[in-house]
């Protein structure tokens, strides 16, 4: 049926329930967890807020605390983590051509997780746009990492695809043993192994709007950007020389999508560590679902793993509460399973 | 309609010399083929004359203006490129393919317009593919797949069209349907075409002029009566052949000339 709607109609309706599924899932979060929050008294809440609304409360001002200090921003700050995921993750897919491609595939993954496991043995506690050291070092690591690897795969001016995913493997397991040695000898560093595997397993710690303020804008700017070069990735499927032949200048955009996609990345794991599966696995889900053409992947994925981290998040403070599950176990845990669903149920049979 | 213009080009890949002291003139509306062996330069010949090389030496005009002036996007909206084959990773419709061609006109952000899904709805038409347009790329025939990535460089609207011996691993009959076609959007429309083409009896029957390489150098350069001699032929290929008028057109109908064991007994 959806197929059937003008291509214009049928994006907008598209983009439209995801958005709502989106708004749902966010709701839903905000209302569960330790105290439970009745929806309408959330509503009202945020009416009042935003808006010339004034409603009288019918609930405790702790609630409202709760609400806005707590869970908004947590919310908030997953949905921003799984939208800059599933981005990353079709922009690496598109651009390398490799079904495999996730965020991490470049080395942003040890290099972030690296950063921050170095950053938990220093003594030094300093903080900066309501960010920690661990976060900004994981930034940095996964940044530095990635333009480590595109210089060591760049040759006489040109940077072959086959290169970078040799280069940010063998980068990356470079990093993960310098790692796994610290970890070994974690006493000698005076490292918490907890801490670490929180950081490797994922784990939404937003505890403040400041941090939001800060990555929400590199989050949002970055899927705008993404979306600018939409039309570049379709020709990509047609190889570089392929998209050199449509009139892409290949060289330049290679490096703007790396750039675009490390940065989502980063950003995601400066507050949530390294989150797997949604980078990788919203972007095919959408891509069996919708159609390969990155004008509408690019927005719905970005939608759809927001959303999806949204739920997981929920699902991981609930579950077993008081107790935390990792994020990123629930996400592999509800995700597997859905996605092989589809993989078999798609009528459009899928090809990468 | 444009004209190439190929001024002392010298190419080299990292590994060797692969092209030594080019000119030529294409003029527009021309029907130009590239013949010779395997490593002989033809593809990267194509690849010059689309930008997507940049010559070491010497210069390449695009209708006066050289290419090493002209971005990308500016050259693809007058030349388009038919590669031996294409591999598309991605499940789109062939009409998603086509549209593809329309890429050098998009701007960021805005949707493709009516313009562009008439240029594509008429060059599926133009190739003949109509009937194909919601079919997945990827499960069409090679031949289909080579009309639809010919009708995604129409799409493109190209003044000059390259082809990289489109129909090396086409069956005989997608072969000629897909020279006759080049062959009537070059009269019709006076579409400059170059191709590199590896059958030399399809290059005589379809083309106006063709240019033999040898070892990266032009070799001959005329109509096919002039370049396509046993002689010549002998000395590019090493291959013994003989040469006959074609019964009906008359252009030369190269005839392989079996070695020993090939002879099959009477």
């Amino acid at each position: 049926m959806l197929s059937k709607l003008r291509r214009s109609n049928r994006l907008v309706l598209i983009l439209l329930l995801l958005g709502g599924g989106l708004v749902i899932a966010s709701l839903l979060a905000s209302a569960f967890g330790a105290v439970t929050v009745p929806l309408p008294d959330i509503l009202k809440m945020a009416l009042n807020k935003v808006a010339v609304f004034d409603f009288s409360p019918t609930w405790r001002a702790v609630d409202e605390t709760i609400i806005f200090q707590i869970r908004l921003p947590r919310v908030i700050g997953g949905a921003l983590v799984g939208a800059a995921l599933a981005t990353a993750g079709v922009l690496f897919q598109g651009l390398l051509r490799n079904p495999m491609a996730d965020p991490y595939i470049i080395g942003t993954s040890a290099g972030a997780a690296l950063g921050a496991t170095i950053a938990m043995t220093l003594p030094i506690n300093l903080a900066f746009l309501g960010f920690g050291l661990v976060p900004m070092a994981a930034f940095i690591g996964a940044l530095a990492t990635v333009i480590l690897v595109y210089n060591l795969a760049r040759v006489g001016g040109k940077t072959p695809i086959i290169s970078m995913l040799l280069a940010g493997f063998v980068v990356s397991a470079l990093l993960a043993a310098v790692m796994a040695f610290m970890m070994s000898m974690s006493d000698r560093f005076g490292l918490n192994l907890h801490s670490v595997y929180s950081f490797l397993m994922g784990h939404i710690s937003v505890t403040s709007w400041g941090q939001i303020a800060t990555i929400a804008p590199l989050v949002i700017g970055g899927i705008i950007g993404a979306r600018f070069f939409a039309f570049h990735l379709n020709a990509f499927s047609l190889g570089e020389e392929g998209a050199a032949y449509l009139g892409i200048e290949i060289e330049r955009d290679k490096i703007l999508i790396l750039a675009l996609g490390s940065l989502l990345t980063a950003a995601a794991v400066s507050i949530s560590g390294l989150v797997g599966f949604v980078g990788l696995v919203v972007p095919h889900a959408m891509r069996l679902s919708l159609g390969p053409d990155h004008r509408l992947l690019l927005p719905a994925s970005a939608l759809a793993g927001a959303a999806f981290l949204v739920i997981a998040d929920l699902l991981a403070r609930i579950l077993l509460a008081p107790v935390e599950i990792p994020v990123g176990v629930i996400t592999a845990i509800i995700g597997a399973p859905f996605f092989i669903y589809l993989l078999r149920h798609t009528r459009r049979e899928y090809a990468f | 309609m444009v004209s190439l213009q190929i001024q002392q080009v010298y190419f080299s890949y990292l590994d060797g010399l692969v092209l030594h002291n080019i000119n030529l003139s294409i003029e527009a509306g021309e029907m130009v083929g590239l013949l010779g062996p395997n490593g002989s330069g033809k593809t990267t010949l194509i690849k010059l004359a689309s930008g997507v090389l940049k010559p070491n030496q010497g210069e390449i005009r695009l209708d006066g203006s050289s290419l090493s002036q002209l971005s990308r996007k500016s050259i693809a909206r007058s030349v388009a490129v038919v590669p031996q084959q294409f591999n598309i990773p991605f499940a789109f419709t062939a009409t998603e393919v086509v549209m593809l061609g329309r890429t050098p006109f998009f701007r960021a952000f805005a949707e493709e317009s009516e313009i562009d899904r008439q240029f594509v709805s008429n060059a599926l038409e133009l190739v003949g593919i109509s009937e194909l347009k919601e079919r997945r790329f990827d499960e069409l025939s090679g031949g289909e797949r080579q009309k639809v990535i010919l009708a995604m460089a129409l799409a493109q609207q190209p003044k000059l069209l390259l082809l990289d011996e489109p129909t090396v691993h086409l069956d005989i009959t997608h072969q000629v349907e897909i020279l006759e076609l080049v062959r009537r959007l070059n009269v019709e429309r006076g579409l400059t075409v170059i191709a590199a083409m590896h059958d030399l009896n399809l290059a005589s029957l379809y083309f106006d002029r063709l240019i033999l390489l040898k070892e990266g150098r032009v070799s001959a350069d005329g109509t096919p009566a002039q370049v396509l001699t046993e002689a010549q032929i002998r000395e590019v290929f090493s291959a013994l052949v003989k040469v006959e008028p074609h019964p009906v057109t008359g252009v030369p109908h190269i005839v392989i000339m079996p070695k020993g064991s090939a002879i099959k007994r009477q």
